[in-house]
C-alpha cells in the first residue's frame, strides 16, 4: 500500500517537472506570436493587398497538403501506421502528371481543349499514384502486418529511398519544367482577394475531391466497409467485411488523393523532381496531426491552416520579432507548428479518430 | 572462418607488409624537387590533369561545357605533352563546397596530377583551395567569378591563397557593368538584389550593389533565398514592400526558374524588370517562359576566327554549338597550364618528366600577353588573369535560344 | 475421430510440400523485371563501363546474367520444411524450376529489348539508350542477341536450380567463393593499392591484367582455392567455439585479451598497410560507426525512433568550429580540440535535452516525424541569414585546425585514423558497459512496452532523457571529429541523408549489436566510397536492401540474441498453425 502511494508520487513529482517545462513552452510560444504580429502588422511593411495575397496563396498550399494529407490520415486511422512512402506516391503523380502534360503540349488540344487536357494529365497522375499506392500495400506493408510498428516504418523508409532514386534513374534527376498552360495564367479579384488562375483551380478541385471522397465515405458500401475496418479490424472481420480489401481500397484512395495533389503542385510550381515528395509529405503528414488524425475532414482542416501558418509566419511573426530574412525559416515555422500541436493539443483540432488497440 | 584464426593471419599479414615496406628499396632522385614537391612522371606514363567542374546538377551544363573544351585544348595538343599522354582526371564540384572539400581531398591524394583546371562554382573553389594551395597544387579556373578568391578593390581578398589563378572576369566588373546598364540605360533607382548563399552569387550581388549606390541609386533590400527553395512568395513580397523597380538575382536554376515564375504574381512586382547574371545563361533556363524580357548581365562571347573554328570542332565531337558561357575560358586556362608545364618540365634523357609545383605556380603566376581565344592573358598579383569584357544581354520572345540570347547584346562594359 | 489423426501425425510424416513450378513462373517473372528495371535505371550502362574479369563478357553483361541465376536458386529453392512433415526429395525438379524461372526471364528480357529496339523512349526514360540496347543484345543484331540472352538465361537457370541439389554443406563455401571473387574484382583499386604497398607487384600482376580485370586464370583459381577452404573449415567455427566454451573462466579470458590485443595491433598499423586514400575510406566509416553507435543507444536499446539524428552532429561539427577556427566570426575563442571538447559534450548535452524534452509523451511514430523535423530545423537554422554571424551561412565555417596533442599534430588521414579509432573504442565500451546496466535494462523495459515499464518503477522520463543525451553527446563527438577531418563546416552536409544512413547502418547491421554496427558501417558507408559506380544507385539499393531486409531478417545481418528472439515469435505460432492446417487437410483427403 505505501509501495503505491510512494510510487504515485514518484511518478508525480517526475511528471511536474517536465509539465511545467512544457508550460513555460506553451506560454513562451503564445507571448512570440502575439507580440511577433503585433509588431509585424503595426510597422505597416506590407500592403493589404500583399497580406491577401500572402493568405491567397497560403490556402492554396494548403489545399495540395490537404489532397496528400488524406492519404497519410486514412492509413494511420486503420492501421495506426505513418506511410513514409506517400511523399513519393505524390512526387510519382506529379512526375506522371508532368510526362502527360509534355506529351500533350505539343498538340492541337492543348490550345484548342486545355481543360480537357488537364483532365487527361490529372487521371493519369491520380492512376499512377494509385497503382503505387497498391503495390506498397501489397508487397511492402502487408506481409509486415501485426509486427512491432518499427519494422514496418523501417519499410516504408526504404520503400521511400527506394521510389525516390528509381525515379531519379528512370527519368533524370533534373527537374521537370511543366509547359505552360496558357488558360491558367493571370487571375481575378474577389472581395479584395487576388485569386490566380491556377490557384482558383487548385482550390476548386480540391473541394470537389474531398466532397467525393466524404460521400465515398459515409455513404457507400465499401465507405462504411472502410470505417468499419477503422473501428475495430478484428470485429469488422467477424462481421463478414473484407479487411484486407478494404485496407487495399484504403491505400488506393489516398493514392489517388496525393496524384492529384501532384498534378495541382506541378501547376503551381511549374516544376517537380524526384525529391519533391520528401518535404511534401513530412508537411502533409504534418497537416495529418494537426487536424486530427485518422479525421478526413480533419486532414482538409490540418491542411488549410498549415498553409496559411506557413505562408503567413515568417512575415507575421519572425518579422515582428526581428528575424532577419525570415522568410528562409518558413519550413522551420511549419516543423514548430507540428511540435506545439503534439505539446498543446496533441489529438489534433478535430479530434483524433483511431481504431481500438487491441491489448 | 574462426575468430582466433582469422585475427591471426590479419596480424600475420599486416607484420608483413610491415616489414616489406621497410625493406624496400629506395629510388635515387638526380632531380631535387622544390619546397612544394614536384610531379615525377615515368616514361610511357600520362601526364595527368585534374578537370574539377560541375558534372551533375543543375549546373551540371556549366561544368560540361567547360570539361568539353578542356578535351578540346587537350586534342589540340595531339592528346599529349612532352611525349606524353595527357590524361585528364574528371571530378565533379557539385557546385557546393562540401564537394568542393572532398573533390580536393581526392586530388591531392594523388601525387601524379599536374595541375588542375577548375572549379565551377566559386563556392567550391574556396575550400578547395584551402586544401590544394597547402599542398602545393596550382589550379586555374574557367568560370570562378566570385571576387572572394582574388581581389576586391585592388586588395588581397579573403579567399585569396597562393596556386589561384582565373582566365574569368572578377565579378567586381560585372557587377559595376550591371550596375551602369541598369542606371544609365534603364534608368531605374531602386533596385533589390536577391542571392542564394553561394560566394558567387553573394559577391556578385554585393559588387552590384556598391557600384549601384555609387552611381547614385539605391539599393532597397539585399536578401537572399535557398538553392532548393521553391516558395518565392514571401522573400518577393518583401521586395515589393521594399518598393523595388528592378530585381536582381544573380542565382543559378532551379530557384532563379521560381523567382521568374512567381514575381508576377506578387502584388508590387507585376512591373518590375527581372535580371539575372551568367549563373542563368543557360539552354535550360532562357527557353523558359516566364524569362522572356529578362536581361542577363554576362561574359562577352569571343570573337574572332580562331573562336570560330573553336565552335566548328566542339559541334563537331560533340553534336551541338557550346550550351554555356565559359567554354572559351576553360580553353584558354589549359592552354595557360599546358604552356608552363612545358615551360618549368625538366625532361630526363630516357624520358621521365619532372614538374617542380612551385615553379610551376610561378610561371602561371607570370603568363603575360598570352593569346587567348578571350583576349590577352596576363595574371596580376592575386591571380586575375582575364581580359575582361562584360555583356548585357536580353532574352526577347524571338530569341529563345541560347546562342540567339547572347548575340543579343544590348550594352557592353570593358573596363 | 480426433483419435485417428493424432495417431497419424505421431506415427506418420505428412506428405513433402515439394518445389511449385507455378511459383518458378512468378519467380522467372519477377526475375525479368528487375532485369528490365536494372537496365532502365540505368545500372547496367554504369557497371558496364567497369571490367570485372578479362574476357567478353562486361561487368554489365555480367550483372544481367547474374538475374536468372539468382532467381533460379530462388525458384529451385524448396519451400521451407515444418516440423512433421516429409523432407521432400531434391532431384531433376528443382533443376527444371531453376530452369523455367530462367527461361522466363529471358523472356521478358526479350520482350523488352523488342520494345526498346521499335520504340525510342529516351525522352522519358533518360537511360534507355542505343549503348543499352547493345549491352543487351551483347552487342550482336536484334534477334541473335535476343536469342543468345534466352539460351544463356535458360542455362543459367537451370544451373541455379542445380546449386540447390548441392547441400547446404556445399552451397555455403561454393556462395562465399564466387562473392570474394567478385569483391576482387569490383575492388581492384583497393586490393592492387594493397599489393603494391606490400611491395608484392608480381602477385598484383598475376591477379589483374593492365586494364583492372581480374585475370580468368587467377579468378577460376582463387575461386577453387576458396571454395575448398571454405569446405575445410565449415566445421572449424564450431568446434572453435565449443573448445573456447569449454575452457575454464580464467583461461577463456585470456584468449578473449589476445584476441582483442591482437585486433588492435592490426588496427595499429593499418593505416600505413592501406595507404591514405583507402585509410581515408576508413576514417568516413569511422565517424559513421561512431554515430551509429550512438543511435544505436537511442533506437536500439532504448527503442525512441530518432529520425533527426543529424542535428546532434551539426551541433558538435558547428560547435566545434565556433570554438576552434580564427574564421568563426562573431565569437572566436580558438580554444585548441580537446579544451573545446568538453563545451561540445554540454552543447550536445543540451541539445539533448531540448529534442528530448518537447517528445516525452509522444508516440512512437509521432516521436519519429517530430525528431525528423528537428533534424531539419537544426538544418535550416545553421544555414540561415538570422544566424550567419555565428554560423557562417551558406559558407560555413573555414579553417578548422587539427587536433593536436603538444607538438603532434594529427593530420592527414593516416594519424587522423588514430583519433577516430580512439573515439570509437571509446564509444564502444560505453555502449558494451551500458548495456548491462542498470540504466540499460531500464531502457529495455521502456522498449517492451512503456506503460508496462513505468508501472514496475522505470522512471521513463529520466530514462528517456537520458537516452537522448548520450545518444547526443556522441553524435558531437562524430560531428566535431568531422568538422576536424573536413577543416570546415557547411549546413549542407547536415541534411537528412546523413540520419538515414546511420539509421540504415544499425538496422542493417543489427540493432543493439556492437559487431552488427561495425560491420554495417563497412558494408554501407565504405563500400560504396570505393564503388563509383555505385554511388549512383547507393541510396537506391539501400532502400531496396531495407525493405528486403525487414521482409526477411528484421533483426539485422548480425543481430543482438534478443532482438531475433522478439521479431520472429510470430513464426513459431505460425509453425503451429500451418501445421494444424496441414493435418487437417491431409485428414479430410484421407477420409474420414
Amino acid at each position: 500500500m505505501a509501495e503505491t502511494v510512494g510510487l504515485k508520487a514518484r511518478r508525480a513529482g517526475r511528471l511536474s517537472g517536465v509539465d511545467a517545462f512544457l508550460w513555460l513552452v506553451r506560454v513562451v510560444a503564445l507571448v512570440a506570436v502575439a507580440w511577433g504580429s503585433y509588431k509585424s502588422i503595426s510597422s505597416g511593411r506590407l500592403t493589404a493587398a500583399q497580406w491577401r495575397g500572402l493568405i491567397v496563396a497560403g490556402v492554396s498550399q494548403g489545399a495540395v497538403y490537404a489532397l496528400v494529407a488524406l492519404g497519410y490520415t486514412m492509413v494511420y486511422g486503420v492501421l495506426r501506421f505513418i506511410n513514409f512512402a506517400h511523399g513519393e506516391v505524390f512526387m510519382a503523380g506529379s512526375m506522371m502528371g508532368f510526362f502527360v502534360a509534355d506529351g500533350l503540349s505539343g498538340t492541337a488540344m492543348w490550345t484548342s481543349l486545355p481543360y480537357v487536357a488537364l483532365l487527361i494529365a490529372l487521371l493519369a497522375a491520380m492512376a499512377t499514384s494509385t497503382s503505387i499506392s497498391l503495390v506498397l500495400e501489397r508487397v511492402a506493408y502487408r506481409p509486415l502486418r501485426g509486427l512491432p510498428r518499427l519494422v514496418p516504418f523501417i519499410t516504408a523508409v526504404g520503400a521511400s529511398f527506394f521510389l525516390q532514386y528509381t525515379f531519379a534513374g528512370l527519368f533524370g534527376a533534373d527537374s521537370k519544367a511543366y509547359p505552360p498552360v496558357e488558360v491558367l495564367k493571370g487571375g481575378f479579384t474577389i472581395v479584395g482577394f487576388r485569386f490566380g488562375r491556377t490557384q482558383t483551380l487548385v482550390i476548386v478541385a480540391t473541394i470537389v475531391m474531398m466532397i467525393g471522397l466524404y460521400l465515398f465515405v459515409e455513404r457507400t458500401k465499401a465507405g462504411r466497409a472502410i470505417r468499419a475496418v477503422s473501428e475495430d479490424q478484428e470485429m469488422a472481420s467477424l462481421m463478414g467485411i473484407n479487411v484486407d480489401r478494404s485496407i487495399a481500397l484504403v491505400f488506393a484512395v489516398g493514392g489517388a488523393m496525393a496524384g492529384a495533389g501532384g498534378l495541382l503542385y506541378g501547376l503551381t510550381f511549374g516544376q517537380v523532381d524526384f525529391l519533391s515528395g520528401f518535404t511534401v509529405g513530412i508537411k502533409a503528414f504534418t497537416a495529418s496531426v494537426l487536424g486530427g488524425i485518422g479525421n478526413p475532414v480533419g486532414a482538409m482542416v490540418g491542411g488549410l491552416v498549415l498553409g496559411l501558418i506557413e505562408s503567413l509566419g515568417p512575415s507575421l511573426v519572425l518579422f515582428g520579432l526581428g528575424v532577419p530574412s525570415a522568410h528562409q525559416l518558413q519550413d522551420v515555422v511549419a516543423f514548430l507548428a507540428l511540435v506545439m500541436i503534439l505539446i498543446f493539443r496533441p489529438t489534433g483540432i478535430l479530434g483524433e479518430r483511431l481504431a481500438e488497440e487491441r491489448a | 572462418m574462426s575468430k582466433p584464426r582469422w585475427l591471426v593471419s590479419i596480424a600475420l599479414f599486416g607484420a608483413l607488409a610491415l616489414v616489406a615496406a621497410a625493406c624496400g628499396e629506395e629510388e635515387a632522385a638526380e632531380f631535387q624537387p622544390g619546397p612544394l614537391g614536384a610531379v615525377t612522371v615515368e616514361p610511357g606514363a600520362p601526364i595527368k590533369i585534374a578537370v574539377f567542374e560541375s558534372l551533375s546538377g543543375d549546373t551540371a551544363s556549366l561544368g560540361e561545357d567547360q570539361l568539353r573544351a578542356v578535351q578540346i585544348a587537350v586534342d589540340d595538343k595531339g592528346g599529349e605533352l612532352l611525349g606524353h599522354p595527357i590524361e585528364i582526371v574528371e571530378l565533379d564540384d557539385g557546385c557546393a563546397a562540401e564537394q568542393g572539400t572532398t573533390g580536393a581531398q581526392r586530388i591531392v591524394a594523388d601525387p601524379q596530377i599536374g595541375g588542375v583546371i577548375g572549379t565551377s562554382c566559386s563556392g567550391a573553389a574556396i575550400p578547395a583551395m584551402e586544401i590544394l594551395s597547402e599542398e602545393g597544387f596550382t589550379m586555374i579556373s574557367g568560370s570562378n567569378t566570385s571576387p572572394l578568391l582574388t581581389s576586391i578593390a585592388g586588395e588581397e581578398a579573403t579567399a585569396h591563397l597562393p596556386g589561384y589563378f582565373r582566365v574569368a572576369h572578377n565579378d567586381e566588373i560585372q557587377g559595376a557593368a550591371a550596375a551602369n546598364f541598369v542606371f544609365s540605360e534603364l534608368g531605374v533607382t531602386k533596385a533589390a538584389t536577391i542571392h542564394d548563399g553561394d560566394p558567387y552569387t553573394e559577391g556578385l550581388a554585393t559588387a552590384f550593389g556598391a557600384s549601384f549606390e555609387e552611381l547614385g541609386g539605391e539599393v532597397v533590400l539585399a536578401t537572399s533565398v535557398g538553392v532548393d527553395q521553391k516558395d518565392m512568395k514571401p522573400v518577393l513580397t518583401e521586395v515589393a514592400a521594399a518598393g523595388a523597380e528592378l530585381v536582381y538575382f544573380p542565382i543559378f536554376q532551379p530557384a532563379g526558374d521560381f523567382i521568374a515564375a512567381q514575381a508576377k504574381e506578387v502584388a508590387g512586382l507585376e512591373a518590375a524588370v527581372l535580371m539575372g547574371a551568367d549563373g542563368l545563361l543557360s539552354d535550360t533556363y532562357v527557353e523558359l517562359p516566364q524569362t522572356e524580357g529578362m536581361y542577363f548581365s554576362g561574359p562577352a562571347s569571343p570573337t574572332g576566327s580562331d573562336y570560330a573554328e573553336f565552335v566548328g570542332k566542339y559541334e563537331a565531337q560533340f553534336g551541338e554549338k557550346p550550351i554555356q558561357a565559359f567554354h572559351a575560358h576553360a580553353y584558354d586556362a589549359a592552354n595557360v597550364l599546358f604552356a608552363a608545364i612545358e615551360e618549368v618540365a625538366v625532361q630526363e634523357d630516357d624520358g621521365t618528366v619532372h614538374i617542380d609545383r612551385e615553379e610551376l605556380r610561378n610561371a602561371v603566376a607570370a603568363t603575360s600577353g598570352f593569346q587567348g581565344l578571350t583576349g590577352t592573358i596576363t595574371c596580376d598579383e592575386f591571380g586575375d588573369c582575364a581580359d575582361p569584357k562584360i555583356d548585357v544581354v536580353q532574352n526577347t520572345e524571338a530569341e529563345k535560344t541560347i546562342d540567339q540570347v547572347r548575340a543579343n547584346v544590348l550594352y557592353t562594359f570593358e573596363p | 475421430m480426433a483419435e485417428a489423426v493424432q495417431t497419424d501425425l505421431r506415427e506418420e510424416l505428412l506428405p513433402a510440400r515439394e518445389v511449385d513450378l507455378r511459383r518458378s513462373v512468378r519467380v522467372g517473372l519477377l526475375g525479368g523485371l528487375t532485369a528490365v528495371f536494372i537496365s532502365a535505371v540505368g545500372m547496367v550502362q554504369s557497371f558496364d563501363e567497369a571490367g570485372l574479369v578479362v574476357g567478353p563478357l562486361s561487368f554489365g553483361d555480367l550483372l544481367l546474367l547474374a538475374v536468372p541465376f539468382v532467381f533460379g536458386v530462388l525458384a529451385g529453392h524448396p519451400p521451407p520444411v515444418l516440423t512433421g512433415f516429409a523432407e521432400p526429395t531434391s532431384g531433376a525438379r528443382n533443376v527444371i524450376a531453376g530452369g523455367v524461372a530462367g527461361l522466363l526471364t529471358g523472356v521478358v528480357i526479350g520482350v523488352f529489348v523488342a520494345l526498346v529496339d521499335t520504340f525510342d523512349v529516351r525522352d522519358i526514360f533518360t537511360r534507355i539508350s542505343p549503348e543499352l540496347l547493345d549491352i543487351l543484345t551483347y552487342g550482336q543484331t536484334l534477334a541473335v542477341g535476343i536469342l543468345i540472352g534466352l539460351v544463356a538465361d535458360v542455362i543459367l537457370g537451370l544451373a541455379g536450380g542445380a546449386s540447390q541439389l548441392l547441400g547446404e554443406r556445399w552451397r555455403r563455401p561454393l556462395f562465399w567463393a564466387l562473392l570474394v571473387v567478385v569483391m576482387l574484382g569490383v575492388l581492384e583499386a583497393l586490393v592492387s593499392q594493397i599489393l603494391r604497398g606490400a611491395r608484392l607487384d608480381r602477385v598484383q600482376d598475376a591477379l589483374y591484367a593492365p586494364t583492372g580485370e581480374l585475370r580468368l586464370p587467377s579468378a577460376i583459381a582463387i575461386g577453387l582455392g576458396l571454395f575448398g577452404l571454405g569446405l575445410w573449415l565449415r566445421d572449424q567455427p564450431r568446434a572453435v567455439r565449443q573448445r573456447i566454451g569449454a575452457m575454464e573462466a580464467e583461461r577463456r579470458r585470456l584468449v578473449t585479451a589476445g584476441a582483442l590485443v591482437a585486433l588492435v595491433a592490426v588496427l595499429g598499423i593499418l593505416p600505413w598497410v592501406l595507404g591514405p586514400f583507402l585509410t581515408e575510406v576508413l576514417n568516413i566509416a569511422g565517424i559513421f560507426l561512431l554515430m551509429a553507435l550512438g543511435l544505436n543507444i537511442v533506437v536500439g536499446l532504448a527503442g525512441l525512433l530518432d529520425l533527426g539524428y543529424v542535428a546532434f552532429f551539426a551541433v558538435g561539427a558547428y560547435t566545434t568550429a565556433v570554438l576552434t577556427s580564427p574564421a568563426s566570426q562573431a565569437f572566436s575563442p580558438e580554444l585548441s580540440f580537446w579544451v573545446a571538447l568538453p563545451l561540445v559534450m554540454l552543447a550536445a548535452v543540451a541539445a539533448g535535452l531540448l529534442v528530448g524534452t518537447p517528445v516525452l509523451r509522444m508516440r512512437g511514430d509521432y516521436l519519429a516525424i517530430v525528431t525528423l523535423g528537428f533534424g531539419e530545423i537544426a538544418r535550416i537554422l545553421f544555414l540561415s541569414d538570422a544566424l550567419k554571424p555565428t554560423f557562417g551561412g551558406a559558407q560555413g565555417i573555414l579553417k578548422i585546425p587539427d587536433i593536436a596533442i603538444g607538438p603532434i599534430e594529427f593530420r592527414g588521414p593516416e594519424l587522423f585514423f588514430y583519433a577516430i579509432l580512439a573515439f570509437a573504442l571509446l564509444a564502444g565500451y560505453m555502449v558494451y558497459a551500458l548495456q548491462d546496466s542498470r540504466i540499460g535494462r531500464a531502457w529495455m523495459a521502456m522498449r517492451e512496452d512503456e506503460s508496462v515499464a513505468e508501472a514496475m518503477g522505470v522512471n521513463t522520463v529520466a530514462a528517456k532523457l537520458w537516452a537522448f543525451v548520450i545518444g547526443a553527446m556522441l553524435a558531437s563527438f562524430g560531428g566535431a571529429l568531422f568538422a576536424v577531418k573536413v577543416g570546415s563546416v557547411f549546413p549542407s552536409s547536415f541534411n537528412v541523408i546523413v540520419s538515414f544512413t546511420v539509421l540504415i547502418i544499425i538496422i542493417i547491421g543489427g540493432m543493439a549489436s556492437i559487431p552488427g554496427v561495425i560491420v554495417g558501417a563497412l558494408i554501407l558507408v565504405a563500400l560504396p566510397e570505393l564503388l563509383r559506380e555505385f554511388q549512383e544507385f547507393r541510396f537506391l539499393l539501400y532502400g531496396a536492401l531495407l525493405i528486403v531486409m525487414m521482409l526477411r531478417r528484421p533483426e539485422g545481418l548480425i543481430p543482438s540474441r534478443r532482438r531475433a528472439r522478439e521479431l520472429h515469435e510470430e513464426e513459431v505460432v505460425q509453425d503451429a498453425r500451418l501445421r494444424a492446417q496441414a493435418a487437417e487437410a491431409s485428414a479430410t483427403a484421407s477420409g474420414e
